[in-house]
């Protein structure tokens, strides 16, 4: 699809879009995504458009393919074996699954923080940071700029800038996903997904983190998945609320401004879910 | 109540099961056998060694001889202890990339029924006595090793240790280092392929998320992640390589001259096959306590690679900055 072709199919988006994203400048667009893992299809027809520099949360009860819909968005889906996909995602004006692609480069230029802290244990807070750059052979000059650099977006700085080369698996879990996050910037993406990060933090390590994604939505895109709905309130501009019937494909109920979904959702399971009657 | 408290026995407490009294003292004992059997075996050889140091001296390490009609007899055995070294590294040389490579094989890129089967055959290599490994090296691989060795000196000859001057390219170094690269690529790659497997999918997902290849990966994050049981399989296997007799014997030349580095030349030593090769025909008296002396220092220079492994192990140990 050439860029013209994107802006039009962009544009044909504003039509579809009843809410503010309608005329935002977009960045990442899931577009009718289906997922199968095997025989099993566990999402159908999911379509959200991803608004540059903002943060949309992804909510739902466990179970309805949040997880699984944000590890299509970086092709991190395809490496579990039996897994399959229809849809498409549009990124840089272009499928990110049309086979002229680079998977390598889709990854880098979407990031991803994990569930569980994940840094290495083999590498110090400096390896990590930089690790990104090793992995996939990125070159990019200044090296202790760029650990500086992360470190401060990621609100870990202070807290390690004297002990960089201390194994990063001395850190409390809330520094090491943190860590994490400023290994993810090193290689510069624009958009950072973030699968449920805080639930293995305590409260305080939490509200940090929530505050270093309120900074970087100034910088790059965000898209978090969320068990936590005050969390969803606090950091997101637009939410999708994600739901699946017993062994039925997951879809999204309800989507818009996180306002108005919390606020004033259209739907009454969306109704129910937010003010905690199940899930 | 300030001086009053008395402290509460809280360990015998914690054991007072009697069944478990009972087991952890069985446990302790049998933990204590296996001490005194390597201790009693220390001392054993280490009593056969001091009388060949009051005949010998430290020649008997530093010089290679085995002539026992002369007066004094003369005997030396710095060859055969330099010789199970050098074979044992071209082993490694051998057997650490292919063991590596088949552990990678296995757990990242071989189709599951593959990667079960090649589990099986591995483990099974590993059962191969050593006698049979001989006997095949004997009659199976010396023909093709020597066809390998002759094109090796006449390619790379200009290379100090691949030159040979006495035209015979049978009982040399490499084949019974190939031998025991054989004997210890299934104890090296089983090892390694469990270490490999227990790579943490949440840091291969880190690596994937990052842009890394397979190659990356396992450059930056499981060599790295697994190296202290990787190089626990490598010792394991190397082990298996100092004190292998049977196959070296049918295989190497015992020659009672250091072989420093011609590795493709005929001749070069083996504490244990020295051992063997000799132990059938010695007289009592010296020749036995010369052969367990022998046997003393190779129980020695097993320990001290250990150490040295453990060394290497602490000092690669460093976080990747």
């Amino acid at each position: 699809m050439s860029t013209a072709e994107f802006e039009k199919s962009i544009e044909g988006l504003e039509v579809e879009l009843s809410d503010s994203r309608a005329g935002l400048p977009i960045e990442m667009d899931a577009r009718d995504i289906s997922v199968w893992f095997g025989k099993r299809k566990v999402l159908e027809g999911v379509s959200i458009p991803f608004p540059k520099k903002t943060v949309t949360a992804l909510i739902g009860p466990s179970g309805c393919g949040k997880s699984t819909f944000i590890r299509t968005l970086n092709r991190l889906h395809e490496l579990i074996p039996g897994a399959a996909l229809a849809g498409e995602v549009l990124y840089e004006g272009k499928d990110i699954y049309s086979p002229d692609v680079d998977p390598t480069h889709i990854r880098l230029k979407i990031g991803m923080v994990f569930q569980k802290p994940n840094p290495f244990p083999s590498m110090t807070i400096r390896g990590n940071v930089l690790s990104g750059l090793k992995l996939s052979g990125m070159k990019r000059p200044n090296h202790d700029d760029i650990v500086e650099e992360t470190l401060r977006a990621a609100g870990l700085w202070n807290e390690v800038k004297d002990r960089l080369n201390a194994a990063a698996g001395e850190l409390s879990g809330g520094q090491q996903q943190r860590l994490v996050i400023a290994r993810a910037l090193a290689v510069q993406p624009h958009v950072l997904l973030m699968d449920e990060p805080c639930s293995a933090l305590d409260p305080a390590s939490t509200l940090k983190i929530e505050e270093t994604i309120r900074e970087l939505s100034k910088e790059i895109t965000i898209i978090i998945v969320t068990h936590n709905m005050q969390q969803a309130v606090r950091v997101s501009d637009y939410t999708a609320f994600f739901l699946a019937a017993e062994n039925e494909p997951g879809y999204v109920v309800e989507q818009g401004p996180t306002t108005d979904i919390f606020g004033n959702p259209r739907d009454q399971r969306t109704l129910d879910y937010v003010n905690g009657r199940f899930g | 109540m300030a001086g009053t408290e008395v402290m509460r026995d809280l360990q015998s407490a914690a054991t007072s099961h009697r069944g478990d009294r009972i087991f952890n003292r069985t446990i302790t004992a049998l933990a204590f056998t296996a001490l005194a059997v390597l201790a009693g075996i220390t001392v054993f050889l280490g009593a056969q060694a001091v009388p060949v140091f009051q005949t010998l001296g430290i020649s008997y390490l530093t010089t290679t001889a085995w002539d026992l009609t002369t007066t004094p007899p003369q005997a030396g055995i710095f060859g055969m202890l330099y010789g199970s070294v050098l074979l044992s590294v071209i082993g490694l040389v051998i057997a650490i990339p292919a063991a590596l490579l088949l552990a990678i094989f296995m757990v990242f890129l071989a189709p599951p029924a593959l990667a079960k089967v090649l589990t099986n055959v591995v483990d099974l290599m590993a059962a191969i006595p050593s006698v049979i490994i001989g006997l095949w090296a004997f009659y199976i691989l010396n023909p093709v090793a020597e066809e390998w060795e002759i094109l090796l000196n006449q390619y790379l000859g200009f290379i100090p240790i691949f030159q040979n001057n006495s035209g015979n390219f049978l009982g040399t170094p490499f084949i019974a280092g190939f031998v025991l690269a054989i004997m210890m690529i299934p104890i090296i790659t089983a090892v390694s392929r469990e270490v490999l497997a227990r790579t943490p999918p949440e840091l291969i997902n880190a690596s994937e998320s990052l842009g890394g290849s397979l190659w990356t990966m396992l450059r930056y994050v499981a060599l790295p992640y697994g190296r202290g049981g990787i190089v626990g399989g490598i010792m394991l296997g190397l082990g298996r390589a100092l004190g292998e007799t049977i196959a070296i014997f049918f295989v190497l030349k015992i020659v009672f001259d250091t072989n420093w580095y011609q590795i493709i030349e005929s001749g070069g030593g083996s504490v244990a096959s020295l051992i063997v090769s000799k132990f059938g025909e010695a007289s009592a008296g010296l020749e036995i306590q010369l052969l367990l002396a022998a046997g003393f220092f190779l129980f020695v220079l097993t320990l001290i690679v250990n150490v040295i492994a453990n060394l290497i192990v602490s000092r690669t140990g460093r976080l990747q900055r």
